[in-house]
């Protein structure tokens, strides 16, 4: 009787953590790969310099005492007007694209949900081709990307609408539906398009960091940080949220009220990433996967554990594609050849655990 | 503690689904929701809990209306444990068990030591602690029905709304959740739980609330609502009820004739009840 009553409480000890500071210390030891990875990429590249060379220029930079009179104009230009914006912007990209997955994993109660699903990718690309088609008629590609991305969800959302409800089912159809129209106006617009133009929306489509500046990073990333923490916020309500309709209504989670909320801001991350770089698929799929099975479904750590590595993962893909071949890769070529296998090798190995909860 | 009144419900093709149900369920109550499939049990839970608008009549709890209450402030009057579940993701019991805590929380991501100790006190309570560590998705039907019975004990609510609890359970498991349900009534909640088993309302309820076509056909204590006639009325003439030492339970009519033929009723159907408990 008393070793019963000791093993309970032990049992009870072991619990009350409920194994947060593991999980913590997972997704911080994460974020320390993080940095080793943005380190490492910072050195690789098409030109060659030295460890030292690139380190230096890194540190002339960060420290304001620092004589930057003496540096190489060449190795400054390279390391730190090039290869660092692109860097910072690929890790915001991926993180974008991981946390927007996760979120609409979570939102719609399906591990397989892609942030595509709702049409922000098509819609996006519309307004992307059509800037690049008519660039007198509309400001920005970005703007316009954005802005089409945003009218997809909502024309999603909308269509799905029935008697004040979004079923899922109707939601995931809608969302197929237009992300088809606004696919078919793009090739319209390939069909019309001057070859220059063409080039150009193909380019694009296939997503790329070649064009990323210190500018792009300044627009992008403080919308995409902001984001993320709002979402982390709201991360225990996903969970409830992920129990279904019903259930969180009696949780005391208004379900219409946050799933808004959430579907918004993950498709405003999302259309902010499409129009930046291009479509570049499988890592809004592929990041929540891994960082559910390394820490459980819980998205107060899944999320900035998904962010994390996609940030990592969208590091080496780019670093992949600018180093492998003399000439550069579409990134986006490279998350699918790397993506498509991964998610073959979740179907058939936890097809069982991980498809059916 | 719930008040319906001249509740009406119908969907969207026009057909009546509730035509002015009025009932009332007192503290403490294990109160059975009983009625045939189709009678329109699962409509009336659902309008009670705002998941359905009902264009008239009112609900009451606690004595206040329920109409313009927030989602939140519902969750901290009345919880739910829903039929069937598939949850997509594998969240642990513990976890689970934690989002019961939800309505209560206050802050942005930590979710303090005290909510967890409710949460393990809820499990412990349904007698459940030794699965915390477990997916909740793995578990059997019978060992989720408890986790969600313990979610809605760490709600904390002074109403339990439980949607058919035993219907996907085997025997003993049926007879334990209806245990757990008793001793969680005697603690103070009044909880409501429809199910369309006439003996569980006979063993284990306080009070019955018997529903027939869109309507109430009766309410009051099991023993005295639960009559042959009664029983004929929603079922057209195939059960009997019958005493049986300090209860009562319904049978079906022909196994009634062809057993009891002699009339020495009771002893065969306690061995009967021996052999499946």
């Amino acid at each position: 009787m008393i070793r019963q009553e000791e093993a309970r409480a032990e049992l009870e000890y072991r619990l009350a953590g409920f194994g947060e500071r593991r999980k913590m210390l997972v997704i911080v030891s994460l974020f320390v790969l993080l940095l080793l990875t943005i380190g490492i990429a910072l050195v690789m590249g098409a030109y060659d310099i030295g460890i030292r060379d690139v380190y230096h220029v890194l540190l002339v930079h960060l420290n304001p005492a620092w004589d930057s009179a003496n540096l190489n104009n060449l190795y400054n230009t390279v390391v730190w007007d090039i290869r660092l914006p692109r860097i910072i912007l690929s890790v915001a990209v991926g993180i974008a694209l991981a946390i927007a997955g996760g979120v609409f994993q979570g939102c719609f109660r399906n591990p397989l949900v892609e942030p595509y699903i709702l049409g922000v990718s098509s819609g996006a690309a519309f307004g992307a081709a059509l800037a690049i088609v008519f660039p007198a008629f509309l400001f920005s590609l970005q703007v316009s990307a954005f802005v089409f991305g945003t009218i997809a969800v909502f024309a999603a959302y909308l269509l799905a609408r029935v008697r004040g409800e979004t079923p899922i089912v109707t939601l995931i159809l809608a969302g197929v539906i237009v992300g088809s129209i606004f696919a078919a106006l793009v090739s319209i617009l390939k069909y019309v398009a001057a070859d220059a133009a063409l080039r150009e929306i193909v380019f694009w489509l296939m997503g790329g960091f070649y064009y990323a500046s210190w500018k792009d990073v300044t627009t992008i990333v403080p919308i995409i940080a902001g984001c993320f923490f709002l979402l982390w916020f709201l991360s225990w309500k996903l969970n409830i949220l992920s129990m279904g309709d019903e259930e969180s209504r009696t949780l005391g989670v208004n379900p219409e009220r946050y799933k808004i909320i959430l579907i918004i801001v993950s498709t405003l991350i999302t259309a902010i990433s499409v129009s930046a770089v291009g479509i570049i698929a499988w890592v809004g799929l592929m990041m929540p996967h891994a960082a559910r099975m390394l820490l459980g479904p819980d998205h107060r750590f899944m999320l900035p554990a998904a962010a994390i590595m996609g940030g990592i993962y969208m590091v080496i893909c780019d670093t992949l594609a600018r180093t492998v071949t003399s000439a550069e890769i579409p990134v986006g070529i490279i998350t699918s050849i790397l993506g498509a296998p991964y998610l073959i090798y979740l179907l058939r190995s936890k097809g069982k655990t991980v498809f059916q909860g | 503690m719930l008040d319906v009144e001249n509740l009406h419900y119908s969907y969207g093709n026009g057909s009546p689904i509730l035509s002015g149900v009025s009932f009332g369920v007192s503290r403490g109550k294990l109160c059975g929701l009983f009625g045939p499939n189709g009678s329109g049990k699962t409509t009336l839970f659902k309008c009670c809990l705002k998941f359905l608008r009902y264009p008239q009549g009112r609900v009451l709890m606690d004595g206040k209306d329920v109409k313009r209450k927030s989602v939140k402030d519902m969750a901290r009057l009345v919880s739910y444990v829903p039929q069937d579940h598939k949850p997509p993701f594998p969240y642990l019991v513990k976890d689970v068990v934690l989002m019961g805590r939800t309505p209560h929380l206050q802050g942005i991501l930590g979710i303090s030591r005290y909510h967890k100790q409710k949460a393990l006190d809820a499990l412990n309570l349904v007698g459940i602690l030794h699965i915390a560590d477990k997916p909740y998705s793995q578990l059997s039907g019978g060992q989720r029905q408890l986790v969600l019975i313990a979610r809605a004990v760490a709600q904390e609510t002074p109403l339990l709304f439980l949607d058919e609890p035993t219907s996907a359970l085997d025997f003993s498991n049926q007879v334990k959740v209806w245990n757990i349900l008793r001793m969680i009534a005697d603690k103070g909640t009044t909880i409501v739980a429809c199910t369309h088993d006439p003996n569980h309302v006979l063993w284990f309820c306080d009070d019955v609330v018997v529903m027939g076509n869109q309507n109430l056909i009766a309410q009051g204590p099991p023993r005295e609502v639960l009559s042959d006639s009664i029983l004929d009325r929603i079922y057209a003439d195939v059960c009997s009820v019958r005493d049986l030492q300090q209860t009562k339970m319904v049978l079906p009519r022909d196994v009634v004739n062809s057993n009891h033929n002699g009339g020495n009723n009771g002893s065969d159907v306690i061995k009967i009840i021996r052999g499946a408990g």
